[in-house]
């Protein structure tokens, strides 16, 4: 195993971040005002950056300004041709399909069975293995307003500052208000929270949040949380199809609602069609497709598969022009740049200094506004440079020990102190380099509070729910630190009970048919896109530009 | 304060050293300080399997390793651990570790139930392979010495940051399942041992008695401007 460290040049700037570690440990940097923050993001938040978004060509959102990453995969071509598939042979014939197996995903089969569907009526698809998502890698925790000093209220206004005022404030509600309930859900499925001997939370506080809302599993909540749900779902029984992705709804002409979906082997290459009453989109997020250039803390398979899916059967699209750069990606070692470094480093005391060892922002600023404030000291040369030519600042973890007492960084940030540790960087001694990474899809595909999925004239499409990452509207532009895995299970939740409900009010199985591609087909002819754009891409394709130059597709 | 910035030259970052590795027995070269993974796709590999978060926290990059010269097999995470020249390895597809089906909320939550529904716990001759293979450094012969002894509480905390990689259930001469052996382990003691959590009934009561939504639709209603400040004027609790 290879335990480099830092480089020589690197290591001796590390005392100037010592020097001044004593003076910053006393005093508190301040907050930032509202306006304060709203320029420091118009100035270099990547969401106002000139020439990386434009209008969407085709589609029932055209004119609508997104991330041009977006826009390549909505303006092209589906990934079959209608012709060549064969609707009238059925392989799978359900009741409700849910597509991912993230958090989103497999709550929203629990509850689908918990409201009366027969787990055999129910088929989950996922396109790696089960439970391969975002939510094992959310590290920091998951809100909850559950302490006296605490209320929905003020987890509401958090939320609806921290998405700069431009969320669906129903959805909003229904986050803070359902997620206690999901809390004593999680409790009685024997999900582990980081506890007091007295039984209550181990709380502390997220970037933007007024009061310690965090509950958290060391620096491994949305691991924990996802594999008691595998766990239970697998307990049930429910069918699943792993390394099977959707690649297209189906819907039936009779009202354009959704009635399956064509589902893809990725190993055989192998198509089946799958008939359901109600179809779950729970793919998840985006980080794959670098948006803006960027690293990804995002797992191999987030390439927005779901957006691409329900746009094409006419789902409205929210906040897609912005997306989460998470302040505090690795920036060194090369070989792990991107990866996260948890917030709950900064919760629990943290501070981000430039290469002087000074101080620039409240590290408990929202994620767009400390990000800004990262990109704004290395552009202005304040950066450590590392050896791949790469820029980041310090995020100063000895602090940590510092203030709760040693031996905190080994208990509650374990996979942070493993992450660096595997390349000879011990965090309890020495501060770590990080630069904003491409993190959270803050938009998608509009769903309400039932989570059905909207057109943009506000009427939900027939038999068409989302929940987790690929719905907008919760977050507005931009999330809070632990709404991420709030929002996977209310609404996971909301979609299995909405989904339940469905089945039992359609009484005749809806017709199959891709006919809601040629519409779309003729608008991608008539602008133009090249035949060989085509989405969804399923998998990011990172292979060596050597290989590829020379790839022959024989075999 | 003066501070001598790191300059480097173009010719490191445009030719990095190069190393050899051999993926299933055939050999390429990779450039170093590439992570298992990455020298994989730089190679000409397009991952389906064997990948995942590629952030240390799934489990499904478990790969194993040989350098030449060495009798020793050594493990790694494809997403977390760099190439080393010389490198024999395999990143493996799959791990069978079937599991068994229990129902949490009626089982008797004591470890005869754990030993019955996996009885090869019993087998267990404290060899420690599994600790050494774990990429982790989990001390997994321990846990499961743990729940030989009926300290479930114990096993849980020494398993909790297990990312179920399945290497130390292919190393186990006793042939132990032991990922799903801690996932049903740390499930018995978060449901029925862990100190229950305190407020979280009031809440919710609260919530059902409908003691917030007046207020939360009047913000639902309000105005832009009056919630901004209603958060500017946001008192922020301090830390602990």
């Amino acid at each position: 195993m290879s335990m480099c460290g830092y480089p020589s040049e690197i290591k001796k700037l590390i005392k100037y971040v010592e020097e001044t570690r004593e003076e910053r440990l006393k005093k508190p940097y301040r907050r930032l005002s509202l306006e304060e923050r709203e320029k420091l993001l118009k100035e270099w938040h990547p969401d106002y950056k000139p020439g990386t978004k434009r209008p969407l060509r085709v589609g029932v959102c055209k004119g609508t300004v997104v991330y041009n990453e977006v826009a390549d995969l909505l303006e092209a071509w589906p990934l079959i041709d209608p012709d060549q598939i064969d609707l009238s042979k059925v392989d799978y014939d359900v009741d409700v399909l849910v597509i991912g197996s993230g958090g989103a995903g497999l709550a929203a089969a629990l509850w689908a069975i918990y409201s009366g569907v027969s787990p055999d009526a129910v088929l989950l698809v996922t396109k790696l293995r089960l439970g391969d998502s975002n939510t094992v890698k959310a590290q920091g925790g998951i809100q909850a307003a559950d302490r006296p000093e605490d209320s929905p209220i003020l987890h509401f206004i958090d939320t609806v500052g921290g998405g700069l005022f431009a969320n669906k404030r129903d959805l909003v509600e229904a986050l803070v208000t359902d997620m206690p309930f999901i809390m004593k859900w999680l409790e009685d499925l024997g999900a582990m929270f980081d506890k007091n001997p007295d039984g209550s939370y181990v709380e502390v506080s997220g970037g933007g949040a007024c009061r310690r809302r965090l509950h958290c599993a060391r620096d491994y909540t949305g691991l924990e949380i996802l594999r008691v749900l595998r766990e239970e779902f697998l307990n049930h029984d429910v069918p699943y199809l792993e390394f099977t992705p959707a690649i297209e709804l189906l819907t039936d002409p009779e009202d354009g609602g959704v009635s399956g979906a064509v589902l893809y082997n990725l190993e055989t290459g192998e198509y089946y069609v799958a008939s359901a009453k109600a179809v779950i989109i729970a793919t998840g997020g985006a980080g794959r497709l670098h948006i803006a250039g960027f690293p990804t803390s995002n797992h191999y398979g987030a390439t927005m598969d779901g957006v691409v899916m329900g746009y094409r059967v006419g789902a409205n699209i929210v906040h897609l022009d912005t997306f989460q750069f998470h302040p505090t990606g690795v920036a060194f070692p090369e070989a792990i740049r991107g990866e996260l470094i948890t917030e709950k480093c900064r919760s629990l005391g943290a501070q981000l200094v430039n290469v002087h060892g000074e101080q620039f922002i409240h590290q408990l600023e929202t994620r767009d506004v400390v990000s800004s404030a990262i990109i704004k000291e290395c552009a202005e040369g304040r950066g450590i440079i590392t050896p791949t030519g790469a820029m980041g600042v310090w995020l100063d973890m000895p602090m940590i020990d510092m203030l709760r007492g040693p031996g905190t960084i080994k208990k509650a940030l374990p996979a942070m102190y493993r992450q660096f540790i595997r390349h000879g960087i011990d965090i309890t001694q020495e501060p770590v380099l990080t630069y904003p990474t491409l993190h959270y899809q803050n938009g998608g595909i509009e769903i309400d509070v039932f989570s059905r999925v909207l057109r943009p004239n506000g009427e939900p499409i027939p038999r068409l729910l989302a929940a987790g990452e690929v719905g907008g509207g919760v977050h507005g532009r931009n999330r809070l630190m632990g709404n991420s895995l709030a929002g996977i299970l209310v609404f996971g939740r909301r979609a299995g009970i909405t989904a339940a409900k469905t089945v039992k009010e359609t009484s005749t199985r809806p017709k199959l048919s891709l006919k809601h591609l040629e519409k779309y087909i003729e608008e991608l002819k008539s602008i133009g896109v090249p035949r060989e754009r085509r989405s969804p891409i399923l998998l990011p394709d990172y292979r060596g530009e050597k290989v590829l130059l020379r790839s022959l597709r024989i075999f | 304060m003066s501070v001598a910035l790191v300059t480097v030259s173009r010719r490191e970052i445009l030719q990095p050293k190069m190393v050899k590795i051999y993926v299933m027995g055939r050999e390429y070269l990779v450039p170093e300080g590439l992570t298992i993974h990455k020298a994989l796709e730089y190679a000409g590999f397009r991952l389906i399997r064997g990948v995942g978060c590629r952030g240390g926290f799934c489990g499904a990059c478990a790969t194993l390793y040989r350098k030449p010269g060495e009798y020793k097999l050594r493990i790694a995470l494809a997403c977390q651990n760099v190439v080393e020249d010389g490198m024999y390895l395999v990143v493996l597809p799959y791990t069978p570790i079937p599991r068994v089906k229990y129902k949490l909320e009626s089982l008797k939550p004591d470890v005869g139930l754990v030993l019955k529904l996996y009885p090869e716990i019993a087998r267990c001759v404290a060899c420690n392979t599994c600790t050494k293979a774990c990429p982790q450094g989990l001390q997994v012969m321990d846990a499961i010495q743990a729940i030989k002894r009926g300290d479930l509480a114990k096993a849980a905390d020494l398993t909790f940051d297990c990312i179920a990689c399945g290497i130390c259930s292919m190393r186990c001469p006793a042939e132990i399942r032991h990922a799903n052996i801690f996932h049903l382990v740390r499930r018995i003691y978060g449901k029925y041992m862990s100190p229950k959590p305190r407020h979280l009934e009031d809440r919710i009561k609260e919530i059902e008695q409908g003691k917030y939504r007046e207020e939360l639709e009047k913000l639902k209603q309000a105005s832009v401007d009056e919630l901004k400040k209603l958060y500017a004027s946001r008192v922020i609790e301090p830390e602990e």
